[in-house]
């Protein structure tokens, strides 16, 4: 035989170039898929810049971070919002302080202890938790705090919605963490004669925490700046009030909301002003979970 | 997952021997407070709402009117609200849903590896804009862009029921045209998320199957991973559909107040069921009425709780919507 009927097939090629339709398609395919991610990054950059070009001027203001609106007439672009941003803060902390414990702790019993339907209802109603609108949440704490315990309008009420906010976030993200936990780890304390609840507090929980941490930072980051709480559960106040249980407390999102019924230019400069507020104070904490995130395991690795 | 191994508590020596039981009691306890909280919501706004439900000389599911001023003479109803709802949250959905799950094929089939995960960050990131900024920017920035694309789909679709004339002006576009878009670009977030997860876990074998018969890489996507990740994708939409049925704000905003009721155009105004509510809040010092809207309230928690649990039947378990 020789090269050149070896080179010389005696049947039809069976693989045939792809066709102009399938190419197209593919084409228009990968042209979607590009697309739709292109049109989902212009609604982030065009909101952040339009905050940013709107609110720079009031967050640069010599007051801004130090004053409140106390005395301050609708017409005139004076003072501050450090008022909004106190009652921002210390409602995501209360919020914090009761909801933390309460989720690591669900989370634990979930992950080391939960077997059977008692623990798959509770699955079920995280899940159910996580979806409840942050209206019916307020409404609820309504309804059980203001309208049946007699309890008035305050910060404690705010914070006591955002608990049922914050507490599926924690649980779901605790959860994961403790399920990365390796089964090593528990199985080497055992062996040790070491009990559970011992295990879990200084083995399990310890080696998840960076995880643990950074998922409470960015559920407050969420909690930060909810709207529709504030607005049942405490009245609006133009001064400070460092007191959570008493009185009219303002937060960023009741600020912005009280001052968009105010006409004037400098009410519209306020709000972008506390709109830019708000993100910097979110973006600080997303900053700050990935940092706790990344540092506090490579120290540990 | 934790291990089925458990050390026998009794046999130890030193430390607690209540410390198992103590510390086991307060999980469980823990874990029996969230069962706690979702049944006292519920109870809690049933009772409130009773009374009012009672004084209410409306049909409380198919009244349009929400007159709530005159104690004596309560008239409220939620089919108004339930219809602007509905409206705004499933043209949302219609507008979300195609481009969240090409978001997810693009960051699961066509993304460069190492820019997979800040791309993904990228679309997370729209999660962490607070909802009210959302809808300071649907309204002052995006709503007058979207006038003239409302104008021109009323004037050459008008015979089509979603864009004929609304009960609102176009102008200065307080619609749910404008309110859909602006959901949609919150709810695309959480559809991308669970959408992309289970993209991901397409197995490597169903593709490299499809790869060997001569798929092109679109037919590889239709054929291998879009039918292992349909779940996901129903379950995404349902987890979106929830989020927007509550979003509270941002529609209250952007929805302007109408007279007349809506007639299932997307160039309609009025009330959702959440931003009715936060919009009364000022009024909430008087029981009946105050129960007017707590009935209101219940129907939304009903609403969410049916969507969220056939989100998690889809899913064939727990979704998370990241």
């Amino acid at each position: 035989m020789t090269t050149t009927t070896l080179g010389d097939p005696t049947k039809a090629p069976t693989f045939h170039p792809i066709g102009t339709g399938r190419k197209v398609k593919n084409s228009l395919a990968a042209f979607f898929f590009t697309g739709s991610f292109l049109i989902a990054t212009v609604p982030l950059i065009w909101v952040l810049y339009t905050v940013l070009e709107r609110g720079f001027k009031a967050v640069i203001s010599a007051d801004w971070w130090g004053k409140s609106l106390a005395g301050v007439l609708p017409d005139q672009f004076a003072g501050g919002v450090y008022h909004a941003i106190y009652g921002t803060i210390i409602q995501a902390l209360i919020a914090a302080v009761l909801s933390v414990p309460l989720g690591i702790m669900a989370a634990i019993y979930l992950v080391e202890y939960g077997r059977g339907r008692f623990a798959k209802v509770t699955t079920f109603m995280v899940d159910i938790l996580a979806g409840v609108p942050s209206i019916v949440a307020a409404l609820f704490i309504f309804a059980l705090w203001i309208a049946t315990l007699g309890f008035p309008q305050s910060a404690f009420a705010v914070a006591l919605a955002l608990v049922l906010l914050m507490l599926p976030v924690v649980v779901r993200n605790t959860e994961e963490m403790l399920k990365l936990v390796p089964d090593e780890l528990r199985e080497a304390s055992y062996a040790l004669g070491v009990p559970k609840w011992k295990t879990i507090l200084r083995i399990v929980v310890p080696t998840a925490l960076p995880g643990i941490i950074s998922g409470v930072l960015l559920a407050l980051a969420r909690v930060m700046g909810e709207t529709a709480p504030v607005l049942i559960l405490v009245g609006y106040a133009r001064s400070i009030n460092y007191d959570p249980s008493n009185g009219n407390m303002a937060s960023l999102p009741l600020l912005i909301y009280t001052e968009l019924i105010n006409p004037e230019a400098a009410g519209r400069l306020r709000v972008w002003g506390a709109a830019l507020t708000l993100i910097l104070l979110v973006a600080a904490l997303y900053v700050a979970a990935a940092f706790v995130n990344r540092y506090l395991n490579r120290n540990r690795a | 997952m934790a291990t089925e191994l458990e050390p026998k508590t009794g046999l130890r020596t030193g430390g607690n021997p209540w410390g198992d039981r103590i510390f086991g009691s307060l999980a469980l306890a823990a874990g029996a407070t969230i069962i706690a909280v979702i049944a006292l919501m519920a109870l809690f706004l049933i009772i409130r709402a009773v009374p009012s439900l009672q004084a209410n000389k409306a049909n409380f599911l198919t009244s349009s009117e929400f007159a709530t001023t005159d104690e004596t003479n309560l008239r409220f109803g939620i089919a108004e609200l339930f219809q602007i709802t509905v409206l705004s949250s499933v043209f949302a959905l219609l507008l979300a849903v195609p481009i969240a799950i090409g978001i997810a094929a693009f960051l699961t089939n066509y993304a460069p590896r190492r820019l997979a995960k800040p791309f993904a960050i990228l679309v997370d990131l729209l999660a962490a804009v607070p909802s009210i900024v959302f809808g300071l920017w649907g309204i002052f920035v995006l709503a007058p862009k979207l006038e003239p694309v409302a104008r021109f789909l009323n004037d050459n679709l008008g015979w089509f029921f979603l864009f004929a004339d609304g009960n609102v002006s176009l102008a200065g576009g307080g619609t749910v045209f404008t309110a859909g878009v602006v959901l949609a670009v919150m709810i695309l977030p959480i559809i991308t998320s669970v959408t992309r997860e289970v993209f991901s876990l397409t197995p490597r074998g169903h593709v490299e199957a499809a790869q060997a018969l001569g798929a092109t890489k679109w037919e590889v996507i239709r054929m291998t991973v879009f039918p292992y990740g349909r779940s996901g994708m129903i379950a995404g939409s349902m987890l979106g559909l929830g989020r927007a049925l509550g979003e509270t704000v941002a529609v209250l905003i952007i929805l302007r107040a109408a007279a007349q009721p809506g007639n299932w155009s997307v160039f309609d105004g009025g009330y959702t069921f959440a931003s009715k509510i936060a919009s009364a809040a000022a009024e909430f010092s008087s029981k009946l009425p105050t129960g007017a809207y707590i009935a209101a309230g219940f129907v939304l928690f009903i609403l969410t709780f049916i969507v969220n649990a056939l989100a998690r039947a889809a899913a064939g378990g727990r979704v998370s919507g990241g």
